[in-house]
């Protein structure tokens, strides 16, 4: 079978930028949209006195939403080429919904942000793309769309995508690219565009198809967070003690020399087992179990890395959180579950440094607390020391949630920048 | 897993990558509950979901039972499946029955010609997880399947009357899962979301899998209604002008003969599904499944009352 490859995209925009409808191009041109969808769309846009049919409709939510006729939460959807498989996470824009965008941040490859070619930037394009680039999405996409709006203006798009370049370069964002488009004629997003001569690039598509993702995953770090402790209790496998995890960077081989966290204790890989048979190596993403020879007392939480390259570890923690809670806010002081690759401890909140402006990017000292949809710089010191590195250098151990322990609710999601004084 | 990990940019091919997230969701899962259990139904979602869970915890076995939440309106191949697979894998089958329900007067049978039984299933499934205190329900339902799933976290909270808020759904970042809950309450998890039903049926390929054989092309007596072909059973009532006809069908899903629909296709193979799939310009439900062409929200009303 052919290799496929699978790719998350995570798209924003504002409200009526077009997104749904850029997503619904994607999918009719690609023709990943079925009879009876089209059919159900087509009798809804009549139903609405549409001209057209209305490809938004396509990707438009549960019943409260419909009614109300806007996205607001976070979906998934999903639709293949012959090259790759894409997990699309769409996110709404309005700065409501922060969160949201956080969310499908987190796991993204590649960004698409939207703006209105009549528009041009926004503030909410401002705080889309500082999100993206705080959630360290390695590629975003600049869509500038409606271009049929503009006279498929060359000027228009050249100074968007000149005011955007300005912006960004406040950002720390590694890769980044620009294309026109019209997602409701379909310029530029599946085919290319006759309407737009002078633009020399690639179709949107063609992009998402090429951007070559694989070598963002951390493959340097070997980090293996324990998940479960497998001791079958059969004849058959009597002694078999095995520690199974997802590999959260790096790559993990036979006879490598490993110490485990928090004990410091050392020893050498005997096997990495999977149901489909033992390999040689693995490499981060994958699900496996590993052996160790001698005896080691291993636990759910306990990370497996090598002797000369080891994570921090530590109960001080400098990081920036996004709050998600609207019945609750951040504090100094406060106190909550703390949830960090297969670790959970409780954490207290020692210090609120400041607060983020996400459309200006400017930190408000005096803050004293973050509410719904703000994003902070925060201190924590945890029960236990968890083991980490910089969110920059690694998504998967340098993330983490924050839980509310009278609801069980999540309410907030951080990334770690490193060690508290 | 094919193994097949290409070059040194170590790239790992989409269905190894969802195999790897799946299992790393059954593990949390199983690690942050007490009482797991895993909707079986016989159908290839579930039997994925399955093989999944076994490979999750190999070479141990199963850490927990799998339920059938039986309609009493089975096809005889599903069944015959769902215990072949149970006895192999020796794993604990409980059957949470409607018919049972039904006989106890806990819910009443519908009546007239779209009668289903699909509804009924709600109370016999509720009643099992409230009985055997299950806190971690694994479900085999993918978010390509339907609009109200798309939404839906992995770990998806229920309150003690099993009830799905989609208004207020706890944030689901990165690959860190939110397992809490108190006592009364549980987790529905969704170890699958990301498979699409392509996904699926390439890695039914991929792993050799076996499936009930109602999924591959055979012939049936089956009369036509809303433009799907329903099977001829005890359990359907045809009106006059339904007339049955001998065909060559297979089916796309699996679940209740009162509301699966069968449509024509020679397809025999798992490779000639792959290419009638790849073809297809139908949903899997819009396809086969009568309950949800009834409005357009239906499967949203049925997750708030905590349907799969
Ligand atoms: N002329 C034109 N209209 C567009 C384009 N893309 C979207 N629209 C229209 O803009 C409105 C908002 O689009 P929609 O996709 O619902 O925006 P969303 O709120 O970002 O999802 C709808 O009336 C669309 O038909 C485009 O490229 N050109």
């Amino acid at each position: 079978m052919e290799q496929m490859e699978l790719v998350r995209l995570a798209t924003t925009g504002s409200v009526d930028d077009g997104k749904s409808t850029l997503i619904g191009r994607m999918l009719y041109d690609t023709k990943q949209i079925f009879q009876d969808q089209l059919e159900a769309i087509e009798d809804a846009s009549r139903r609405r006195g549409s001209d057209y049919v209305d490809l938004a409709l396509l990707t438009d939510g549960l019943r409260a939403e419909r009614e109300q006729g806007i996205t607001i939460d976070v979906a998934y959807r999903y639709f293949a080429t012959p090259k790759r498989k894409f997990i699309l996470a769409d996110t709404p824009g309005h700065v409501e919904y922060t969160r949201n965008m956080v969310t499908g941040a987190s796991t993204a490859d590649i960004a698409l942000v939207l703006v209105d070619a009549r528009k041009g930037i926004l503030e909410q394009t401002r705080r889309h793309a500082f999100i993206a680039s705080l959630l360290r999405v390695p590629h975003l996409v600049l869509c500038v769309n409606k271009m049929d709006l503009v006279d498929y203006s060359q000027k228009v798009y050249d100074e968007i995508a000149d005011e955007f370049r300005h912006f960004a370069a406040r950002l720390d964002i590694a890769d980044l690219r620009f294309v026109p488009v019209s997602a409701l004629v379909g310029d530029n997003v599946v085919n290319g565009s006759d309407n737009m001569p002078w633009y020399h690039g690639e179709p949107l598509l063609e992009t998402m198809e090429t951007i070559h993702v694989a070598s963002d995953r951390n493959l340097i770090d070997a980090r293996f967070p324990v998940q479960y402790v497998i001791r079958p209790h059969t004849m058959e496998h009597q002694d078999y003690r095995g520690y199974a995890g997802q590999i959260a960077s790096g790559v993990f081989r036979q006879g490598d020399e490993v110490v485990v966290l928090p004990s410091g204790f050392t020893s050498t890989i005997a096997s990495i087992d999977t149901y489909d048979g033992q390999l040689d190596e693995a490499p981060a993403g994958m699900s496996v179990v590993i052996r160790l020879n001698g005896d080691v007392d291993i636990s759910r939480g306990d990370m497996i890395a090598r002797p000369h390259n080891q994570p921090q570890v530590g109960q001080d923690i400098d990081a920036i959180v996004t709050w998600m809670s609207d019945s609750t806010t951040l504090r100094r002081g406060a106190k909550f579950a703390i949830k960090h690759t297969t670790k959970t401890a409780r954490a207290l909140v020692r210090d609120l440094q400041y607060r983020f402006d996400v459309s200006t990017l400017h930190r408000i000292e005096d803050a004293t607390e973050l509410g719904m949809n703000e994003i902070g710089r925060v201190t924590l010191r945890t029960t236990a020391p968890l083991f980490f590195d910089e969110y920059r250098k690694n998504r998967q151990t340098g993330s983490f949630i924050l839980i509310d322990e009278v609801t069980n609710n999540t309410v907030g999601a951080g990334i770690i920048g490193g060690a508290a004084l | 897993m094919s193994a097949t990990i290409s070059g040194v940019s170590y790239q790992i091919s989409h269905l190894d990558a969802l195999e790897a997230e799946s299992i790393h969701i059954i593990r949390e899962a199983v690690a942050e509950s007490e009482r797991p259990v895993l909707l079986f139904s016989g159908g290839k979602d579930s039997a994925l979901l399955l093989r999944l869970a076994v490979k999750a915890f190999y070479p141990a076995r199963l850490p927990f039972p799998v339920m059938h939440v039986d309609t009493g309106h089975n096809f005889a191949e599903v069944l015959e499946f769902r215990d072949r697979i149970v006895a192999e894998l020796q794993v604990e089958l409980l059957i949470a029955s409607v018919q049972e329900a039904i006989d106890e007067g806990r819910v009443a049978e519908q009546t007239g010609v779209n009668a289903s039984r699909n509804r009924l299933q709600i109370e016999p499934l509720l009643r099992a997880i409230e009985e055997n205190r299950f806190d971690m329900v694994f479900g085999g339902a993918r978010r390509d399947e339907e609009k109200a799933r798309a939404k839906e976290r992995i770990f998806s909270f229920r309150d003690e009357f099993s009830q799905w808020d989609p208004k207020n759904q706890r944030p689901e970042l990165w690959s860190l899962y939110n397992a809490l809950h108190n006592r009364g309450e549980h987790i529905r998890a969704f170890p699958i979301s990301n498979w699409t039903e392509m996904d699926v049926w390439q890695y039914i390929a991929e792993e050799a899998m076996e499936l009930p054989s109602i999924y591959f092309s055979h012939q049936r007596m089956v009369f036509e209604r809303d433009g799907l072909l329903m099977a001829d059973s005890d359990y359907i009532t045809r009106m006059d002008h339904e007339v049955v006809f001998e065909e060559t069908v297979r089916f796309r899903t699996v679940g209740d003969m009162s509301c699966t629909g069968a449509f024509s296709s020679t397809a025999s193979t798992v490779e000639e599904i792959i290419a009638e799939v790849s073809a297809t310009r139908i949903t899997e439900r819009g396809a086969s499944r009568a309950d949800d062409r009834t409005a357009e929200a239906a499967m949203e009303d049925r997750k708030r009352e905590g349907y799969f």
